[in-house]
């Protein structure tokens, strides 16, 4: 059951049909999920700050670059500690896969479009990265700093989706 | 004699009118830490200061629901702030909509 659960969390992180191997990720693996979610989200919010002229995405954007690199600095100053090599894996590239493809059809849209669908991604992206977090990398992780800060992650993260969710219903 | 005792009673009344008179203003903190605020000081009056003091590796703020005052707080700073009007005054983090707490204030 866990195998399973494993299994269709790293599924829907990706939110892409791509299969993967069943057995929980190491750290070094984990390290990467978790920088690659922060990478692909700071890169949405730069899209979002050439693109859009609405001050509350502006806003929003500038929030998400400002904090997810904040975490992200925090994860590399801890690998570099524990003397980790985050490892590039099945889940990370198809994070990333994903990322191009909605950065694509988000260079298309403009304006009020762009706008409601940036931010209508920004729900949805948090909403599966702090599934994720809950349901298997926090669980799967070893080392107890790495397991602190990807807690503090969620915590960041779910304040995220708040304002994102709050956001959203704004700009109706 | 008696003019000894006056001065007395008039000292003692002096001392007494001066105890009676305003507070000295308290100053308090409130750390932010791990996405949330502290817990705030019970007993504050016009004219205490808080202190925010961010703990966390992000930006927070601390904002009042009513504009009554807007404090930026980057990571690992604090800043202060002068209590000016009684009441209860809900705050939360401009970022973070769920970080909130409310300050009682007395005259």
């Amino acid at each position: 059951m866990r195998r399973f659960l494993i299994a269709l969390s790293l599924a829907a992180l990706a939110s892409s049909g791509v299969a993967y191997a069943a057995d929980a990720p190491n750290d070094a693996q984990i390290a990467h999920i978790a920088y690659t979610a922060g990478v692909i989200d700071i890169s949405a919010a730069q899209q979002a700050l050439k693109k859009s002229h609405n001050p509350k995405i502006i806003s929003f954007a500038e929030e998400m670059a400002r904090d997810h690199k904040a975490v992200n600095d925090q994860a590399l100053a801890l690998v570099k500690q524990l003397g980790v090599t985050p490892e590039d894996n099945a889940t990370s590239e198809a994070l990333n896969k994903g990322a191009k493809a909605e950065a694509a059809t988000l260079a298309k849209l403009n304006g009020a479009a762009f706008d409601k669908a940036y931010i209508a991604n920004e729900v949805a992206f948090h909403k599966t990265v702090d599934s994720a977090l809950s349901d298997v990398l926090i669980p799967s992780a070893h080392n107890a700093k790495l397991k602190a800060l990807l807690k503090q992650g969620l915590a960041l993260f779910t304040e995220h989706l708040k304002h994102a969710e709050m956001v959203a219903g704004e700009i109706k | 004699m008696p003019k000894l005792l006056s001065a007395l009673i008039a000292g003692g009344l002096i001392g007494l009118a001066l105890l009676a008179g305003p507070v000295a203003a308290a100053e308090y903190t409130v750390v932010l830490n791990n996405m949330q605020f502290g817990p705030t000081p019970a007993g504050l009056h016009v004219g205490d200061v808080i202190v925010w003091q961010n703990d966390d590796f992000l930006r927070h703020t601390a904002t009042a629901r009513d504009g009554s005052f807007d404090i930026d707080l980057p990571p690992h700073t604090k800043a202060p702030l002068t209590l000016t009007k009684a009441g209860t005054i809900a705050f939360f983090c401009k970022f973070h909509p769920g970080m909130t707490g409310t300050l009682t204030v007395a005259p």
